[in-house]
């Protein structure tokens, strides 16, 4: 062996075209800055348009007019997607960021300047803990996502997780009378259908799509009928728990913007952030993590070095089961305290739209989970401020910013390699 | 079955190389030995003692490693991580915190003590193949086998890099390990092998000492003797019919896989495309089909420009396509072989129209391809593609190809995984093609098909055509082109001859 | 050691079954189809084992049961006759709701009793599997064009927006407004299907969940459409629209017989459609084109089909197909549009397809086997007080022993035969 073939791979940089995808998206951000500034411009009124930084709309606000905060903050989105062009690749994420926000700002100053008096403020810290808060069974729905799809196992039941999770919380909790049997019941909950997933799926090698989607209408059925046989019939009994306590973390709760959002949580808050960690270090930092990757990026692989392809992949899927069921537990114990059918609303499925928004990654799926739970956020604001938007539209935003995302990022983002192969020996 | 009463002695310190023709059981009998396979009957002694093989766990306890054909590397991984997965080194206790310094210590370790350089922090996807197996094999040499097992090392490999690979073997040999070579390529063989062991058909037929003439030992191996020379009747080439000027194309990734290139296929010739696999040879000719966007450069077809036109109006202008992959890109598997046959034209006549097909005449057409091509499947063409054996397969992409008017086929690796009596059905095939006047373009890492076959060899490495030389050009010297070292020698003249 | 998809088994045994020559009647190809690979085996098993666990649900799920768990040591046999007498009356009630009654018949032999409550329940079954055929055939259409579509719902929805808007805005004469507000429903369909295939061919976002999210878009835009002036009835308070106007109301074809006999002219529908697809799939261009690209994009790509435009075509035929399941609803039995106006009839569409092993006449029989499912859950609901819950577990119960034939042949120990399940070989990746 000769030094000479230390070969290094052929790596071929791209002659630089101007019209990169970040000038691209510069341009689409100046034109958007330009509508903004020209549009809401136009359509806003001179009211004052007022931001606190509180939680309520009282306290101290910046206030700004109406009619020029549209034009100024449309013209910065403008002016940032303009500098994109200049400056290609550098400060792209801060230049794209800035311009976003600016617009976001522009088009909330025409909104605030046409809402009814005394209604023209938006307490921030309320819309940063309301996206955190929405963004919770999101992230929570996401990891038990990174936790199947990481060993190569499509997980599409999220949303029959979530439902499990939050009808055997509402009824255990309320039978126990506490919150942590509850909870306790939701990750059992959820495991029952993350088991059915691993034996079908790894197992009887069901095509894993169908049998997610499947899986849904199932629990559906299920958590519908013993809704209705039992908790409908005496719902003090089996369907009234209490809300999961509220935990202030002293001093950091004061914080503005971020306390609200981020210290004065509860188990969920909590227990999301510790799990976002704790995944994130177990999948990039040990053995556990680095057998799981293995196996779903390159069961083969994995197999030839020892490694037990369907344990390590068992193992995922009802771990992730537990975590979503624990995310269901969020909708009978947080968000409201009663289980209804169909309560989750398909927010199973914007946890997966999360995920592979979030490529994948832990951390990648809690922003992504965050942006969704912004949206949200944001319209439950513009209706409190009487938005001339009809309602119907404000509640779409959350599932159109879906399917932006993922057409904008598809192709750009790469699946664990065999996710949705089953493993056959031999 | 795949292997029928095989036996097989492996020595202390020994190569012993392990030869027979593609699908002749080789790779089953190794993943036997390796444990993922259960053997019917027979039994596997190690150190004379006999051992169960359940599983990759219980070989490498026996001491047996592996090196795949097809790597068992997860690409996404570094060198390190492919090294230490199934062993890792931990600290944490029950919590198994990687510790990566002492992984990336002992790749270092063996990869000194054994003379395979190899960084630990590279990312394995990013690495040439040839440094991809030395990463196999300091992952089985970490692991303290004591025999190591290679399957078809060296399809993949440069002549450079294949040097380097038995070079490798030596010294390993040297510190007392054994190897077990499999391969179907005699001279390798011949190079290395302290013994030889030749099965057929899922038997062995035979054991032979390494200075065995190339004749005796092809003729073990398949059975009779071996046509290694196709027939080829001289034709005088006529006027370009492709030509293919300044292209640049990127492969999946973005990277830059073919970089300018130049080339020109004449009516009635065969061009062949030399080079070791993934040096933008499928790249080309995926652009070419119209298959893959072009960054750069020209294509034409009898001079009228291609590039802009979807595949199918590439196809309609008259092209044969054979593409590399049969399984993945050549047919539906689980069509009919009478669908596949007419997958390109089922909307043409007699086949169909716009809106309509004629499932009569697809099954018609279908009984006389079977029968002229001698398909082997049921006579009426309606079993599964893909219930048929691979050469096969190939004949129905080969048929379907062929049973059009063409001024141009594209063949890549068009004999890969086939048996040889469908490897001389084919070649013959495409030689009959190009007697009528059809330009030929070849893409083949099998040098051997690609000599055989040609008219003119153009050799590809990193993306660029480096020299287009005549078949009767040595081939140490193609070789070495293949590698990328262009001397004053070689064809630099040649390959300007043709624009 | 090699990876492997569990797609193919199926396909290759229908394309076995495609070898022989084509049965020339209906009934004969609706046979084949259900006998094809042993499908009919496993069907019917997966039928019975669902029946058991719903039984078993049934029973744990009842108070009175439920009381003799605390004696159970003592006295089983209370539990199981108990249990036993619950199941089997809300069977019973199941198959009198769905296909006939049979003192009903008693009574109209004997003039005691009207045939219009003899036909009743066969009237319902077919009211119900109408439009599940159709939004059943939309899934299972672009599930064999290798495509998940599971916005069947949201496609079903504008569908029915389409139809209703044509048939209460249009002034248009008896016969023509029939067929003009059939034709809006597929084309609002099929526009809202459109979307969805061509950000696939575009940008590859997996369909998946670009069709789930447009499900909740759909929703959302119907609930706010329904209370805007010139669509809400005028004479209700509540979110309703106005009713379809009489000459765009699919004829009810037993109404000789009675008013309570609803079935219509959208099962008659069905049927062509039903037809119409296997046609599709069998003979046409298109047809040839989209089962290739559902098996194998990359191969029909390089055969020069244009895999993209395929993904959009398929999509919005599908969401034509979800479409006209929508219209029917609101042609048929609806009449108004309300939030929940089609039920929950796309998203069992989606199990009808898969029942129905993604081919059309397969299909129909699973539409009429989940629309007896309905019409008798209802009646099980009133007469023995089992929530029509049940119905969907039982339903997703079915699927799921459909698409793991292994596990059902596990339960009853059959010999392993040729049979397969539900693949598709496109869950691989996103």
């Amino acid at each position: 062996m000769t030094a000479s073939t230390v070969d290094t791979a052929q790596v071929v940089v791209e002659p630089v075209r101007y019209w990169s995808r970040e000038r691209k998206v510069g341009v689409g951000l100046a034109a958007a800055g330009v509508i903004a500034a020209v549009l809401f411009g136009a359509l806003a009124s001179a009211q004052k348009a007022e931001f606190t930084l509180a939680e309520t709309i009282s306290g101290s606000a910046v206030g700004v007019n109406g009619r020029v905060g549209a034009i100024l903050f449309g013209a910065i989105a403008a002016v940032a997607g303009a500098a994109m062009l200049v400056t290609a690749r550098r400060a792209f994420g801060w230049l794209l960021g800035l311009g976003i926000v600016a617009a976001l700002i522009s088009f909330l100053c025409w909104q605030l300047s046409q809402a009814p008096d005394n209604l023209n403020t938006i307490p921030l810290g309320s819309v940063a803990r309301s996206s955190v808060t929405l963004a919770l069974p999101l992230v929570l729905g996401a990891l038990a996502g990174v936790l199947c799809e990481r060993s190569a196992v499509i997980n599409v039941a999220i949303e029959g997780q979530f439902l499990m999770g939050a009808f055997a919380a509402a009824m255990f909790a309320t039978l126990a009378g506490s919150v942590w049997i509850g909870i306790l019941a939701a990750g059992i909950g959820g495991l029952l259908i993350g088991l059915l997933l691993a034996v079908l799926a790894i197992r009887f090698l069901v095509d894993q799509v169908v049998l997610g989607v499947v899986l849904n209408v199932f629990a559906l059925g299920l958590t519908g009928f013993l809704y209705e046989q039992l908790m409908a019939k005496d719902q003090t009994r089996f369907n009234q728990p209490s809300f999961v306590p509220e935990w202030d973390i002293p001093g950091l709760s004061k914080i503005p913007l971020l306390g609200p959002a981020l210290f004065k949580g509860n188990i969920f808050l909590y227990g999301a952030i510790v799990l976002v960690i704790v995944i994130h270090v177990g999948l990039f930092y040990t053995r556990w993590g680095l057998r799981t990757r293995a196996v779903g990026e390159h069961p083969a692989a994995a197999d030839t070095l020892g490694v037990k392809v369907l344990a390590v992949r068992y193992r995922n899927v009802l771990i992730g089961g537990v975590v979503a069921g624990f995310g269901g537990a969020y909708f009978t114990l947080l968000s409201t305290t009663n289980f209804n059918k169909n309560m989750t609303s398909g927010l199973g499925f914007v946890a997966l739209a999360a995920l592979i928004f979030g490529r994948w990654s832990p951390i990648g799926s809690m922003l992504a989970a965050l942006f969704f739970g912004f949206c949200s956020a944001l319209a439950v604001s513009l209706g409190s401020i009487n938005s001339p938007i009809p309602s119907g539209f404000l509640n779409m935003l959350p599932y159109i910013a879906t399917i932006v995302a993922v057409a904008g990022l598809v192709g750009r983002v790469r699946a664990p390699a065999a996710d949705g192969t089953p493993y056959i020996k031999g | 079955m795949a292997n029928d009463d095989i036996h097989l002695t492996v020595e202390p310190g020994e190569i012993h190389a392990l030869l027979g023709e593609n699908g002749a059981g080789k790779s089953t009998l190794m993943n036997v030995l390796y444990g993922l396979l259960q053997p019917d009957e027979g039994e596997i002694l190690v150190d004379d003692k006999p051992v169960q093989i359940r599983g990759p766990r219980d070989a490498i306890a026996a001491g047996i490693g592996m090196v795949h054909q097809h790597f068992m590397l997860v690409p996404v991984f570094t060198v390190a991580e492919n090294v230490m997965l199934g062993a890792e080194q931990t600290t944490g206790g029950p919590i198994g915190f990687l510790d990566r310094r002492r992984a990336r210590k002992l790749v270092r370790e063996v990869s000194d003590r054994f003379r395979l350089a190899v960084d630990p922090d590279r990312t394995v996807e990013d690495l040439p193949v040839g440094v991809q197996q030395r990463v196999e094999i300091v992952k089985a040499l970490t692991r303290d086998v004591d025999l190591l097992i290679l399957d078809e090392p060296t399809a993949v490999l440069t002549p450079q890099e294949t040097e380097d690979l038995l070079e490798v073997m030596r010294t390993l040999k040297a510190a007392g390990k054994s190897i077990v070579f499999i391969t179907h390529k005699l001279k390798e063989v011949q190079a290395i092998a302290d013994r030889i062991t030749v099965i057929r058909r899922g038997r062995t037929v035979g054991t032979a000492a390494p200075d065995t003439s190339e004749e005796e030992l092809a003729s073990l191996m398949v059975g009779r003797s071996v046509l290694l020379r196709v027939d080829k009747p001289a034709v005088e080439p006529g006027a370009a019919v492709l030509e293919v000027a300044g292209l640049a194309v990127n492969d999946d990734r973005g990277h830059r896989a073919v970089d300018g290139v130049d080339l020109t296929v004449r009516a009635g010739e065969v061009l062949g495309v030399a080079g070791v696999q993934g040096n933008g040879q499928t790249e080309l000719i995926e652009a070419i089909m119209g298959l893959r966007p072009v960054v750069a450069g020209r294509t034409t077809i009898e001079g009228r420009p291609t590039l802009g036109l979807s595949t199918r109006e590439i196809l309609r202008e008259g092209v044969g396509y054979v593409p590399e992959d049969r399984s993945v890109d050549g047919l539906v598997k689980d069509f009919t072989v009478a669908e596949n046959l007419v997958l390109d034209i089922f909307n043409t006549e007699p086949f169909g129209t716009r809106w309509v097909i004629r499932p009569d005449a697809i099954a018609k057409s279908a009984r006389e391809r079977v029968e002229q091509f001698d398909v082997r499947t049921d006579a009426s063409g309606q079993a599964a593609v893909g219930t048929l054996s691979g050469g096969n397969q190939q004949k129905v992409i080969v048929a379907r190809e062929f049973s059009r008017p063409l001024k141009l086929f594209i063949a890549a690796q068009p004999t890969r995984g086939v048996d040889v009596g469908s490897i001389e059905f084919i070649h013959r095939q495409i030689v009959h093609e190009r007697g009528q006047g059809t330009a030929v373009l070849l893409v083949s890492s099998e040098l051997d098909e690609v000599l055989a076959l040609s008219d003119r060899i153009a050799v590809m490495y990193r993306g660029r055509v480096i020299a287009v030389v005549s078949p009767d050009t040595p081939r140490e010297e193609i070789g070495l082109l293949m590698a990328g070292v262009t001397t004053e020698a070689a064809g630099v003249k040649d390959g300007h001859t043709d624009d | 050691m090699t990876e492997q998809t569990t797609a193919t088994a199926e396909d290759l045994a229908a394309a076995g079954a495609d070898q022989l020559p084509p049965p020339k009647t209906f009934a004969g190809r609706y046979l084949r189809t259900m006998w094809t690979a042993n499908t009919v085996t496993v069907t019917v098993l997966a039928v019975l084992l669902a029946l058991v666990i719903g039984g078993i649900l049934i029973a744990v799920s009842d108070e009175a049961v439920r009381a003799t768990f605390s004696y159970f040591f003592s006295r089983p046999s209370d539990f199981f006759s108990l249990s036993w007498d619950k199941v089997s009356d809300a069977y019973a009630q199941l198959f009198k709701g769905s296909i006939v009654d049979p003192a009903a018949v008693r009574a109209a032999a004997n003039g005691t009793g009207t045939w219009e409550r003899v036909f009743f329940p066969i009237s319902e079954t077919l009211t119900y599997a109408a439009p599940l055929a159709l939004t059943g055939l939309a899934f299972a259409l672009a599930f064999r064009g290798g495509l998940f579509n599971i916005g069947v719902q949201g496609q079903a929805i504008m569908g029915a927006v389409g139809a209703a808007l044509a048939g209460f805005l249009l002034p248009l004469p008896v016969g023509i407004h029939l067929v003009v507000a059939l034709v809006f429903g597929a084309a609002f369909g099929g526009a809202y299907g459109f979307v969805p295939g061509f950000l696939k061919a575009r940008t590859g976002a997996h369909e998946v969940i670009t069709t789930i999210m447009l499900n909740y878009v759909a929703l959302f835009f119907l609930g706010w459409l329904i209370i805007q002036k010139g669509i809400q009835d005028p004479e209700r308070s509540d979110a309703i629209s106005k009713p379809v106007d009489d000459s765009a109301q699919l004829t009810h074809l037993l109404g000789f017989l009675g008013p309570s006999l609803r079935v219509n002219l959208g099962i008659v529908v069905a049927v062509l459609v039903v037809a119409a697809v296997a046609w599709l799939l069998r003979r046409s261009t298109f047809g040839f084109e989209l089962r290739a690209v559902g098996l194998n994009p990359e191969a029909s790509r390089t055969a020069g089909i244009g895999v993209g435009s395929t993904y959009v075509l398929v999509m919005t035929a599908a969401g034509a197909l979800a479409g006209l399941g929508g219209a029917t609803i609101v042609m048929g039995t609806a009449v108004s549009l309300t939030g929940a106006v089609i039920g929950s009839v796309g998203f069992d569409g989606l199990l009808v397809g898969l029942l129905g092993r993604a081919k059309p006449w397969g299909v129909l029989f699973a539409a009429l086997l989940f629309g007896a499912l309905q019409a008798g859950g209802n009646r099980m609901q009133s007469f023995s007080g089992i929530s029509l819950e049940l119905v969907g577990v039982i339903q997703a119960l079915i699927v799921i022993f459909v698409a793991a034939p292994a596990l059902v042949k596990t339960v009853f120990r059959l010999r392993p035969a040729k049979v397969s399940g539900l693949g598709t070989g496109m869950s691989k990746g996103w």
